[in-house]
């Protein structure tokens, strides 16, 4: 955890074998029924769309990938003349909407929803990292007048609701032009996140003892090549925890989407619940669509679980 | 995001290189991207006629080379995302078909073009469509020849039933002897509970059914749009009809308010469980299901309802919104197309107005499933034949009432969703209490407008 | 609880030279122009984002603004806004069904939080796997999480029901979780707890694994009972963790918009309808900007006095 440590640490001495039993079972309980919603959302990715508001709700059914053709394509329904009249489906997906007497018509926005979220996502993720290890590097190690209240200044502005922060945001966005842009939504998520990851790394970089920076800049580095060689090494776990959190909250975002977005930079959350089929929420496309879109958080998540757990110790003890 | 430890150059390098790859990329995907050559956008709910528009709008293409192409948002969310895109006088739309109560707003913010020379000047006359959606779709204020949409959507509610239930022998037996007379779509409010009432929890084809479905929506404005049709007919009126926003009494007559319990008997004794946020997409799948009986849905959904594998064809009949103890009407749908202030393809969108209103146009708008305006279509002698629907389309659109067009709409409409629904689905309070709290919020919105209202 | 060892302080200013050494300085930057640098972009973001806009709302919320209305004169209207919405006794029962989803939500997450906690400290095998899995609901969007619960609670077509009934007995169409006015607030707070428990968990792991052995094996050498372990020293020893959890995600419920608004709407009738709900319809579905700037001013001035008052609770906790 820390640089240097007197012992470690597990909470209670070694627990009996049948102590262990008994938390097993119970964590796996939770853990199996906690991701049963899960599963059935990823399973109705594969049911067809009766299938999916069928009544009782069906555990056994034939697979089909009718729902993610249907999410990322977009058909009109014809008559089973007109299609007769058509030259011959050439693709499997092509004839799977044949099927159902509809006709592609065109790929869906999917994919450039998609695409803004990944660069909203990843960008304001980015963004606020970078600009937080800065500042709170100086936090840390500098004496900044009224250091106190600006650090509460930061964190008390995570204290609005995301929907009032948007009214004059959507107004002064109206006015620059930058309503429905991508940069205007990076600017406005790195902004929500700056004071979270200022906040976490402060935390992480206080840990770090000053004395090998001192060591450093006696031994005639500047305080940048010091900053570079010395404290962002020891940091990392902590910048790898602060932007998981960054990149959770840009990538989920709803609120701030759903009010400056419409079109050209709306993210996946707003688009997700409102995808239709013909009339009604295709439930098999909005099931594909939530599970593709939360694998790369999941990924991203598994990669640096490590450093999760110790990025919420960090951030929470220190002040 | 692993931050790299290769170098303070290549940190700061990673670092400005993303942030100008953000700005970069972000700036340049920033503006609407217009392609080469003509092009128009088209704004419009997503729903089954948008699809037939799709179609129709490729004859537009041929004719004229301008490319259509459209941003079709769904209903939940049609109301939010228009009109904040109007309200921010945004670039997206060049067409755009509004809903009807939107004009008020349209029209005093000028976020429309005015159509009266246009119309002039193309001969087009507004005599030739169906007065009920001229009034409706087109004119603000209303009842003045001012205009500002064509109507392109003629859409009122209606009602679906099980025809094939009906017509089952021991269904119709059990109903005669119960209720001593025929079964058949029902006339009235009154036949319309009974009938409900009877298959509510009857066993047909091994499953448990339900009698009615009816909207109950919370957030935009269903539940609304489904308690009017009830309202209307026991004798609510929006306004004194001989002076203007007097509400008082004709809000919330006692006969308004037994309408309003009308509406909530129905939800409690026969529609099928979980409907407390239902619309219209929840309507067609619990009848595309064989949940229920008989669905109160817009027209605008019926000829994919007749066409459905499941219930359509023989399976589905049509009636017309039932009648009531003191009138005969039906909530108004529809929409009008508009050509947007802020546009900068006003001509061509004009000319795509001037392509729709064509006779033909409209004719061939009717067979792909939207539902035309215009009298040449619906007063055709073929015209009730030509769609087991159309006959009930018709009577409709004769009876029609609208909610307020006011620009303050969206106030008046978000206030009643929370009394009705609070009264309805959330057992609170009476029905005249309802009624009379929306009386309250209803002068306070005009209040803040600055319109007077008296009060007796 | 964490113990570092640093050297010896008069040892390193015996070996460095003063600081303001030209030689050193003259190297790179001073340490003051580094710290503006590095401090500036951030404050600057943050004026423009957070702080002009809120004095701008400030300015409207004195104002009679309606957006979708702007061709009627703008009036200064003084302190009505806030009188209007002080006096309304729907904001009020707004505030109310905030509060009661924010304390019930909170409650219960930590109690199923800090319980997962203790038993995956237990360490028993493949405990990572299994926490990993927990991990899940985490990070979804609330969104989409609102939006699918609304399938999985239907009480004819999602599977809710009918596992229920399974165990109970219950009909499954006899009831309706996001429907019903009694059980709508709770089931808010079910989906709202299945996605955050795992969040409080790990807070929770965090404080548990920072408790040093030594305590332990002291209490044992004293003959403590496991019992006695946990309320003199797990329990006090992780306070500090579960009341900063406590706070995260209090804040956060109070904001909480999305998750709810897609799954009930604020319904059934208004007994879901959390304040961010209440504001959202008024600023941009009313568009009445005047009130809803008043109304986000006094939301944001008590969940900050509020906060307020926590923090200073939480530092006296973690002084003890």
């Amino acid at each position: 955890m820390t640089a240097v440590r007197t012992s470690t640490a597990h909470s209670i001495v070694e627990a009996t074998p049948r102590a262990k039993t008994i938390a097993g079972t119970l964590v796996i309980l939770y853990a199996v029924i906690s991701i049963l919603p899960l599963l059935w959302i990823a399973a109705t990715a594969f049911k067809s769309q009766s299938d999916a508001i069928a009544y009782p709700p069906k555990v056994m059914f034939q697979p089909t990938l009718e729902g993610y053709v249907n999410l990322f394509t977009v058909r009109t329904r014809q008559t089973p003349d007109f299609i007769a009249k058509l030259p011959p489906a050439t693709t499997w997906y092509d004839r799977l909407v044949r099927q159902h007497d509809m006709v592609i018509a065109g790929p869906s926005k999917v994919m450039p929803r998609f695409i803004n979220s990944l660069i909203i996502g990843f960008g304001s993720t980015f963004l606020a990292v970078f600009l937080g290890t800065l500042a709170a590097y100086a936090f840390s190690r500098f004496k900044i007048p009224l250091a106190d209240d600006l650090l509460f200044f930061i964190l008390s502005t995570r204290m609005m609701p995301p929907v009032a922060v948007a009214i004059p945001i959507y107004l002064m966005y109206r006015q620059l032009n930058l309503t429905d842009t991508r940069l205007g939504m990076i600017l406005l998520y790195t902004a929500v996140n700056v004071s979270l990851a200022v906040w976490l790394l402060k935390g992480f970089i206080d840990e770090i003892p000053r004395e090998y920076e001192e060591a450093a800049l006696v031994d005639g580095y500047t305080r940048l090549q010091a900053l570079r060689k010395v404290v962002l090494p020891q940091a990392v776990t902590g910048i790898a925890a602060t932007a998981i959190f960054c990149l959770i909250f840009s990538w989920n975002e709803y609120a701030f989407a759903v009010l400056l977005t419409s079109g050209d930079a709306q993210t996946m959350p707003p688009f997700i619940p409102f995808i239709i089929g013909e009339g009604g929420q295709d439930w098999p496309a909005v099931a594909a669509a939530t599970t593709l879109f939360v694998v790369p958080i999941v990924l991203f998540t598994i990669l640096l679980r490590k450093h999760l757990l110790r990025g919420i110790t960090f951030g929470a003890v220190r002040k | 995001m692993r931050k790299s430890t290769t170098g303070r150059w290549s940190k700061w390098a990673g670092g400005a290189l993303a942030l100008f790859a953000g700005v970069a990329v972000s700036a340049l995907a920033s503006g609407p991207a217009r392609a080469e050559g003509k092009q128009l956008t088209l704004c419009w709910a997503a729903w089954d006629p948008a699809n037939a528009l799709v179609e129709l709008g490729k004859d537009f293409t041929k004719q004229s080379g301008i490319e259509m192409k459209y941003e079709f948002v769904p209903w939940t969310s049609y109301a939010d995302r228009f009109l904040n895109e109007l309200n921010s006088h945004g670039k997206l739309c060049d067409l755009i078909i509004g809903d009807s109560q939107w004009i008020g707003g349209a029209a005093e913010n000028k976020w429309y073009v005015k159509l009266n020379d246009f119309f002039d000047k193309e001969k087009i006359s507004m005599d030739d469509f169906v007065p009920a959606t001229v009034v409706g779709y087109s004119q603000w204020p209303k009842n003045t020849p001012n205009y500002w949409a064509l109507p392109a959507m003629a859409d009122a509610v209606g009602w679906t039933y099980r025809k094939d239930w009906f017509a089952r022998p021991e269904i119709q037996s059990a109903f005669k002897a119960k209720y001593g007379r025929d079964l058949a779509p029902p006339k009235t409010y009154d036949e319309l509970k009974q009938v409900a009432e009877f298959f509510q929890g009857r066993e047909i084809d091994g499953k448990k059914v339900y009698g009615a479905y009816i909207f109950t929506e919370r957030g935009s404005e269903g539940i609304t749009m489904g308690v009017t049709n009830v309202l209307y007919n026991y004798g609510f009126q929006y306004e004194n009809p001989k002076k203007a926003y007097q509400m008082q009494g004709f809000v919330n007559s006692p006969d308004a308010a037994k309408g309003l319990e009308f509406y909530k008997e129905l939800y409690k004794c026969c529609t099928a469980p979980g409907m407390t946020n239902a619309y219209m997409q929840e309507g067609l799948d619990a009848f595309k299901s064989g949940q229920v009986a008989m669905q109160m849905n817009w027209f605008a959904f019926f000829p994919g309802l007749y066409k459905d594998p499941n219930v359509g064809g023989d399976k589905i009949g049509f009636f017309v919104n039932p009648a009531g103890p003191k009138a005969h009407f039906t909530q108004l749908g529809g929409q009008g197309i508009s050509v947007v202030a802020t546009s900068d393809h006003k001509d061509d969108a004009l000319a795509y107005i001037k392509w729709f209103a064509q006779p033909a146009v409209q004719q061939k708008w009717w067979q792909l499933g939207g539902y035309s305006a215009l009298k040449a279509v619906v007063d055709a002698s073929d015209f009730p034949k030509s769609a087991p629907f159309a006959p009930q389309f018709l009577e409709s659109m004769a009876i029609v009432k609208d909610f307020w067009a006011e620009p303050s709409y969206a106030q008046l409409l978000l206030d009643m969703q929370k009394r009705v629904h609070d009264y309805v689905v959330a057992d609170k309070g009476t029905s005249q209490q309802a009624l009379d709290l929306l009386v309250k919020d209803w002068t306070k919105v005009f209040g803040e407008q600055g319109k007077t209202v008296a009060s007796e | 609880m964490t113990t570092i060892i640093h050297p010896d302080d008069a040892q390193v200013t015996r070996a460095v030279p003063a600081k303001a050494s030209p030689a050193w300085r003259a190297r790179g930057l001073s340490d003051r122009s580094i710290a503006w640098l590095f401090v500036a972009p951030t404050i600057a973001l943050l004026l423009a984002i957070n702080i002009f806009p809120l004095i701008w709302m400030i300015r409207l919320s004195f104002t009679s603004l309606n957006l979708s209305m702007s061709y009627l004169p703008l009036r200064f209207v003084g302190l009505d806004n806030f009188r209007d919405i002080l006096t309304d006794e729907d904001v009020w029962d707004r505030l109310q069904t905030t509060a009661r989803f924010v304390i019930c939500s909170v409650a219960l997450q930590v109690f199923v939080g800090f319980g997962l906690a203790l038993l995956i400290n237990r360490r028993f095998r493949g405990h990572s796997f299994w926490t990993t899995i927990i991990l899940l609901p985490m990070m979804l969007s609330p969104a989409v999480v609102g939006n699918f619960w609304t399938l999985l609670f239907q009480p004819q077509i999602g599977p809710f029901n009918y596992l229920v009934s399974l165990f109970t007995g219950v009909p499954p169409s006899s009831f309706s979780m996001t429907g019903e006015v009694g059980l709508a607030p709770w089931t808010i707070v079910l989906v709202d707890t299945w996605m955050w428990a795992p969040y409080v968990m790990l807070i929770c792991l965090a404080g548990l694994r920072s408790i040093p052995d030594y305590i332990y094996e002291a209490a044992e050498v004293d003959r403590a009972s496991p019992w006695r372990q946990f309320w003199s020293i797990t329990l006090p020893m992780t306070v500090p963790f579960l009341m900063l959890a406590v706070l995260f995600r209090a804040i956060e419920n109070f904001k909480m918009f999305d998750m709810v608004n897609l799954l009930t709407s604020g319904g059934p009738g208004s007994t879901t309808e959390l304040v961010s709900i209440t504001l959202k319809r008024a600023a941009f579905e009313k568009w009445r900007t005047g009130y809803s700037s008043a109304l986000a001013i006094i939301l944001f001035v008590t969940v900050f006095g509020a906060a307020n008052i926590y923090v200073k609770a939480l530092n006296r906790v973690k002084q003890r």
